[in-house]
This record gives C-alpha cells, sequence and structure tokens, in this order.
C-alpha cells in the first residue's frame, strides 16, 4: 500500500512537534494557552493529512 | 528606562514591553529566540530557540551537512537558501562559501579549479562546478549517499527558516492574532464554562 518504508513517517514526529508549538507561541503569551493552541494545531494537521492520506489509499485501491 | 507607551502591548492579560522592536527583530533573526530574551520574554525565547534550532540542526545532519549552501549557478539555482537564512547566523557562513566557491570558478568555461580547496572542510560549501541535471556530479553524489534523507534534510532546514520569520513578527510586533474561527470556538467554550458555573437560574 506504502510505496515507501513506514519508518520515513517518523521525519513527521519532530517536525509536527516544533510546527505546533512555534505555531502556537507565535499567538500567545501565556504558557496554558501556548500549549493548548500547539496541541490543537498538531491534531489539525494531523487530521487533515490523515484524511489526504485516507483519500489516496482509496483512489489507489480504486485502481 | 520606563517602557515606551507605543512599545507595550496587552496579550493574554499580560502586559509585554517589546522594548526596542527593531532590534528584538535583529536578535530573533541572527539567533532564534534571542530577541525575545531581549525583551524578557524567556519562556517563549527558550522554546523558539530549542525547537527551531534542533528542527534546523536535525535537517542539517539528515542532509550530511551539504543541504544548506548558497548557489545561483546555471543547473544549481538553490532558491532554498533564501528560505533557510531565515534562521539568521547560523546559516550565514554559506555566503562566504558560495562567494568563495564562485572565486575559484572559471567564469567561462563555467569549471572550478580543481585545487581548491573550501573552507571548514566543505561545511556549507556549494558542490563543485559545472553542476548538471542528470549529470553525475557532486550534487548527484550527495543524493545518492544520503538517499531520502538529503530531501527530508532540505525541508527541516527550508521550515526551520518559515517558522523563524513567524517569531520575528512575535518579537517586532507581538502575537499574531487567533483565528476568527479559533476565537468563536473559545467564546463559546467560556460562556458554556460560565453557564455551568451559574447553575439552573429559574
Amino acid at each position: 500500500m506504502l510505496s515507501i518504508s513506514p519508518t520515513y513517517l517518523l521525519y513527521y514526529v519532530p517536525l509536527i512537534i516544533a510546527i505546533s508549538l512555534v505555531f502556537g507561541a507565535t499567538r500567545h503569551e501565556d504558557t496554558h494557552l501556548i500549549l493548548r493552541h500547539a496541541w490543537l494545531t498538531g491534531r489539525w494537521i494531523t487530521g487533515f493529512m490523515g484524511v489526504i492520506f485516507v483519500v489516496l489509499c482509496f483512489l489507489d485501491w480504486m485502481t | 528606562m520606563a517602557p515606551e507607551e507605543n512599545n507595550t502591548i496587552a496579550v493574554d492579560g499580560q502586559l509585554v514591553d517589546l522594548r526596542n522592536r527593531h532590534l528584538a527583530a535583529l536578535l530573533a533573526w541572527l539567533i532564534p529566540g534571542a530577541g525575545h530574551l531581549y525583551q524578557g520574554r524567556r519562556t517563549k525565547g527558550r522554546l523558539f530557540f530549542v525547537c527551531i534550532l534542533s528542527t534546523w540542526i536535525l535537517g542539517f545532519a539528515l542532509g550530511g551537512g551539504h543541504v544548506v549552501y548558497a548557489s545561483w549557478q546555471p543547473g544549481d539555482k538553490r532558491w532554498h537558501y533564501f528560505l533557510q537564512a531565515g534562521v539568521g547566523a547560523a546559516a550565514l557562513p554559506a555566503l562566504l562559501q558560495g562567494y568563495e566557491m564562485k572565486r575559484h570558478t572559471d567564469p567561462f568555461t563555467g569549471e572550478t579549479d580543481r585545487d581548491y580547496e573550501p573552507y571548514w572542510g566543505g561545511f556549507m560549501a556549494p558542490p563543485f562546478r559545472p553542476v548538471m541535471e542528470s549529470e553525475a556530479d557532486e550534487v548527484a553524489a550527495w543524493y545518492a549517499r544520503r538517499g531520502a534523507g538529503y530531501e527530508m534534510g532540505t525541508w527541516y532546514t527550508v521550515i526551520a527558516g518559515l517558522l523563524n520569520i513567524l517569531v520575528i513578527y512575535d518579537a517586532y510586533g507581538g502575537p499574531l492574532a487567533v483565528p476568527i474561527s479559533g476565537r468563536k470556538r473559545e467564546d463559546e467554550r467560556e460562556e458554556a464554562a460560565e453557564k455551568e458555573n451559574r447553575g439552573p437560574s429559574d
């Protein structure tokens, strides 16, 4: 199903952590709000990528 | 010295003195997080420093130390460098290496002097010329040696540079506005919490 090794997906982890934290911290000053915003950002991006992944898998299965 | 009226902003119920915002922005570019440390926003300063530089260094290591270089030659227009340079001082050695490589390359033949040895063992140095697409040049060798790591390393360093642009903005003008959709959801939550606290009124 995947044309690459699943271990390549590990590249995603440090990137999403850094991006989410920087996104959160550039929108808030309060640490609690920064962490909450980071969590929501990470969840949103992961969900979005997940949907794209499922769509691509489905298209692959169709062909 | 009392904080200047224009440079003090209120965010999340906190007053933030941006001090000299031009200097803060410059420091934020030079070293991610340094602008915030200068402004006394220590937690954010440390967070930016760790997140951005670790992403950048990780990318640099994944790419075998060859993903950051400054070159604008036929066949090798490294546009990624403009974005990678967002992290400031960490990417500056590439400019010197790029200049030296150009100086040691024949402008007519486009070939680098084979005896030339780049500084610091080739750290952030561009590839030897000529570089041509689909030819077995030095860039092709870097790709072959690192595989996907070269691509990933390039993207990590590019993303780190882009993230630092947000940080520079934050140092200059304070936090970006939360999108309207996010604010709405937050207001709804606060209203619901307030109602819960009040309990049934009738």
